[in-house]
């Protein structure tokens, strides 16, 4: 019945204009008002095979909230999509719906797939001005640490709080949030509602220790130990920078883009007066085709510069979200596509000048099951810049794995975790980046999720 | 907030600081370092633990004040608090097995030198210290040096104190009478930590230089930390700060250390003009 009073077409969401935007780093999308999520939401043709939801990694049941929109009752859709999903003012603006529920979704078999990811943020931010949380149910005393405040951190605090338990975060960083606040840049996902979020759980309970570093200020078996925990999560996220292993690549005005980001992110360096110093670039090189290459290229269009992203597939490989591409075109990112660099150019002080590519052709597809590139003979050219940005992904964080004893972990020092996050050691859970390496915040969220319902399991078992 | 216990002026630019901070203290050793902001906008300063109490729970550090955000640090009186402090970061000093150490010193360096050849010295090592400084009105250190020192020497550039020159020129003159060290400790500016590398380099003496290039995280996060050593990439703040100083590529670290340096420069003629400001 939906189906047919909906319009065909998707509704866009307003956005502030590209030519103004690139002055600041306020957030770019400005979300639907109530009388357009109701008309999005009326487009779900209500499926009985709920593709949307199958294509969520934390299973939200999209279907009954986009009814609920379409019906104008905001507070219970949010309860929907809450009750699976920690942070959905966070998904809302970063989950990469084109390969998840709206990639499943009927209608884009034709047409346009309904906004699903506009209409989850459409909830939360209503319910952040209208609505009332609901407290923690009494404590089961039962007490569970989590280590790490990023996206699998929260997902699994808020679950181990739904069941009872007292929870407390512990974060190496000064601030709570982890990739949320020093990756994902203030325009894409602004920090006020990271903490409005992280505030929301420690008013249902959450304890939140900063400044503390696993495997440094502490040991994670001392959290047994020592600190009284029965079970313990570990959400260390992300850790060292991948490097392409060329000439001069630590030569001034090279950067990860964790290191770009985390200055203009968690440290504001963008700001007038900021303590945290930027590198001062007139034009900047990205080298990468994720979203991290994205958010690095057009902040570096924010702070000025001419920004050229150089990626070694096609357009079609490009594994950013569709909107942030778009976006980053819109504000006039220049790309080269199929291009390789294999030589960084420094002038007599070490600083950047030019960095060297190879054109590249696709061949078969590899292991990733994307085509390969393959260098073309002959090719080279020169692109200059003062900076250089790699934003090839990471390894996980290497402190934890190094650290803990008997803890297993992977060639690249990844945390060897089950489905459900256990690790080789008893009463040690990991999930998110630190387990898979370069991910996304749902993958992560999903992780922390399922390793809460393990973590119940463990300690109900040992009663 | 992590409230400053004792605050103290070592020279006109260098101040120490002993700061409460258990979560720090509890597992501190020499060689490590702690990151530091002194205000809710400041930068994260990382500052190697000069000396470490796991009983008072407090963590001390030495600092120049150079740029913006140690300047807002020097700035902070005993009674107020910095806003965060995070440690203990990094590896401690490999101090295993040593028996004959000369730990060499340069300028604020002698701040991070100190608690390895205290700890060597406590370990029961025969420890040669050779500090050295700009001049007399700059040294610090010098009576707790003597204190945990079998030998101890001065240098100033000027001849003030101790022998005229740098550092290495005692070094030079033991390591030409034949003298061997199991290990050679070298703290200080990154041109004297490579005169020290190479200075040792003929006798094959195994030397480690405390590196301190610019951090953010201190965690194995943001990659700013990079050097090269015998080739490879490698991280001060998980990897190091410690590394084989005949290897360390020290021409790049200098420059990477200069990546900043006009900002710092500019943070640094602010607050003077702020100071000329006020005095008016």
């Amino acid at each position: 019945m939906q189906g047919r009073i909906s319009t065909e077409k998707r509704h866009t969401m307003p956005e502030v204009e590209p030519s103004k935007r690139i002055l600041n780093f306020s957030e770019v999308m400005l979300g639907y008002d109530e009388e357009t999520a109701r008309s999005e939401a009326r487009r779900c043709l209500s499926c009985k095979s709920r593709p949307c939801a199958k294509g969520c990694p934390v299973s939200v049941r999209i279907p009954e909230f986009l009814s609920l929109v379409a019906e104008g009752k905001f507070e219970e859709a949010y309860a929907v999509v809450r009750s699976a999903n920690a942070l959905p003012a966070v998904t809302g603006r970063v989950c990469p719906q084109e390969t998840q529920c709206e990639g499943n979704c009927v209608r884009g078999i034709k047409g346009e797939p309904v906004a699903i990811g506009a209409l989850e943020r459409f909830v939360a931010d209503y319910h952040a001005k209208f609505g009332r949380d609901s407290s923690a149910p009494q404590s089961n005393g039962h007490k569970v640490a989590v280590v790490g405040s990023g996206p699998s951190g929260l997902a699994c605090a808020d679950a181990l709080i739904d069941l009872g338990y007292e929870v407390t975060v512990f974060e190496a960083l000064h601030l709570a949030g982890g990739v949320l606040v020093y990756g994902i840049p203030e325009f894409r996902l602004p920090k006020e509602i990271v903490r409005r979020e992280v505030e929301r759980l420690t008013s249902r309970g959450m304890k939140i220790v900063k400044n503390a570093v696993a495997g440094k200020s502490y040991a994670v078996e001392e959290l047994f130990s020592e600190f009284g925990f029965e079970a313990v999560f570990l959400g260390t996220g992300a850790g060292l920078p991948r490097f392409l292993g060329l000439p001069h690549e630590n030569a001034r005005g090279v950067f990860s883009a964790n290191e770009y980001l985390t200055r203009i992110n968690l440290m504001k360096a963008y700001e007038e007066g900021a303590e945290t110093p930027l590198y001062p670039a007139k034009h900047v090189v990205v080298v990468g085709g994720g979203n991290v290459a994205m958010d690095a290229a057009r902040c570096a269009r924010r702070m000025g510069a001419e920004v050229t992203v150089v990626y070694r597939r096609s357009r079609a490989e490009l594994p950013a979200r569709r909107e942030e591409i778009h976006h980053a075109e819109e504000e006039g990112v220049a790309f080269r596509f199929l291009s390789d660099p294999v030589d960084i150019l420094v002038d007599g002080d070490n600083c950047v000048t030019a960095i060297k590519c190879i054109e590249m052709q696709l061949g078969e597809p590899d292991a990733s099951g994307r085509r390969r590139p393959i260098p073309k003979a002959g090719s080279e050219f020169l692109l200059s810049t003062d900076c250089v940005i790699m934003a090839l992904g990471t390894s996980p964080n290497p402190l934890v794995g190094r650290s803990a004893a008997g803890l297993e972990v992977g060639p690249h020092g990844e945390i060897k975790a089950d489905e459900d996050g256990r690790t080789s050691l008893p009463g040690v859970f990991a999930g998110g980046d630190a387990v898979t390496g370069s991910a996304t915040v749902i993958l992560a969220m999903g992780a922390g999720k399922r390793a809460a319902k393990a973590i119940d399991e463990y300690i109900k078992a040992k009663e | 907030m992590y409230l400053i216990l004792k605050k103290e002026r070592l020279t006109e630019t260098l101040i120490r600081m002993e700061i409460e901070a258990p979560l720090a203290a509890r597992r501190a050793l020499a060689g490590q370092f702690v990151i530091l902001r002194a205000n809710e906008k400041g930068e994260r300063v990382p500052l190697t633990i000069a000396d470490s109490d796991k009983n008072s729970g407090t963590v001390t550090v030495i600092f120049q004040v150079v740029g913006g955000a140690t300047i807002a640090l020097s700035s902070l009186e005993e009674g107020e608090g910095v806003a965060d402090l995070v440690g203990p970061l990094g590896l401690p000093t490999e101090v295993e097995g040593l028996k004959k150490v000369a730990v060499i010193g340069g300028g604020v360096g002698c701040a991070i030198a100190y608690p390895v050849a205290k700890r060597l010295f406590g370990l029961g090592a025969e420890v040669t210290s050779v500090i050295g400084f700009r001049t007399k009105g700059m040294a610090i250190l010098e009576r707790e040096f003597e204190e945990v020192s079998s030998r101890l020497f001065f240098t100033t550039d000027d001849g003030s104190m101790g022998e005229r020159g740098n550092v290495c020129l005692p070094l030079k003159r033991m390591l030409e009478a034949g003298e061997n060290f199991d290990t050679v400790f070298t703290v200080g500016p990154l041109p004297m930590m490579k005169y020290v590398a190479e200075a040792t380099r003929p006798y094959h003496i195994k030397t480690v230089a405390s590196m301190n290039p610019i951090m953010i995280d201190g965690t194995g996060m943001c990659g700013c930390c990079r050097l090269t050593v015998g080739g490879k990439t490698k991280f001060a703040c998980v990897d190091g700060p410690d590394f084989d100083a005949h290897l360390i590529d020290f021409d790049e670290a200098m420059g990477r250390l200069r990546t900043y340096s006009d900002f710092e420069r500019a943070a640094r003629e602010r607050s003077c003009n702020l100071y000329h400001m006020e005095v008016k």
